[in-house]
């Protein structure tokens, strides 16, 4: 099997973008593919400006969340969008960013409604079919 | 014996995968042969550089200890 990480990004908190994020960098740094499939939330943190003001955070932990937003501030922890942006780059066409058709559809969106990072839109269907490629799929 | 370093990243302060994506980019940029040192403070970075030196075919000249930080020595092999 070919060495590829596949995400289905359901969640837009920034929480839960991070990890996203991170782990596309790990990939592509390991010389692996990865592709991310948008979808609900996730999609919606795609759209065009929302990722330079997403400041939302998971509801289970919503009281850590200042304290958490504070701390990455203050460390000078480059933000999820700027991580992946950089993964993509590094990765020179080994991640790809899907959004999800469906989605699209139910909010009224058209590819220029979201932030240039994303690729593509694609169904359901091509997603899973490319993500049976590879080991390792996460639903996040 | 002293390395001759042909460039240095101070990556210091930067998170995981930060240090180690310098130094892909850096790896990149050399020409086969140089000498890449990476300073970093990410304790991801011990298991982390190692392993993607492997995986990509450099090589790992050194781990240098410091306070708070590691220096990772890398030959640009192919």
């Amino acid at each position: 099997m070919a060495d590829r990480l596949s995400m289905i990004v359901f969640s837009g908190t920034v929480d839960k973008l991070f990890p996203v994020a991170i782990l596309a960098s790990g990939a592509v740094a390991m010389e692996q593919e990865v592709d991310i499939f948008l979808t609900f939330w996730g999609l919606e943190a795609f759209r065009r400006g929302a990722p330079q003001q997403n400041m939302r955070f998971s509801k289970d932990f919503e009281d850590k969340a200042p304290a958490m937003l504070a701390l990455m501030q203050q460390k000078q922890v480059p933000s999820w969008y700027e991580t992946l942006r950089k993964a993509k780059e590094l990765g020179n066409g080994k991640l790809r960013i899907h959004a999800c058709a469906m989605t699209m559809d139910l909010m009224g969106l058209t590819k220029d409604d979201l932030d240039p990072i994303v690729d593509d839109v694609v169904g359901v269907g091509e997603f899973v079919e490319e993500a049976q490629k590879g080991k390792i799929t996460l639903f996040i | 014996m002293e390395l001759k370093v042909d460039r240095t990243i101070d990556a210091r302060g930067s998170y995981c995968p930060g240090p180690l994506m310098e130094l892909i980019r850096a790896i990149r940029e050399a020409r086969v042969g140089e000498v890449i040192e990476v300073l970093s403070s990410d304790s991801g970075s011990k298991r982390d550089i190692p392993k993607w030196c492997q995986k990509a075919g450099h090589e790992l000249l050194r781990v240098v200890d410091e306070q708070g930080f590691a220096r990772f020595i890398v030959r640009k092999a192919r």
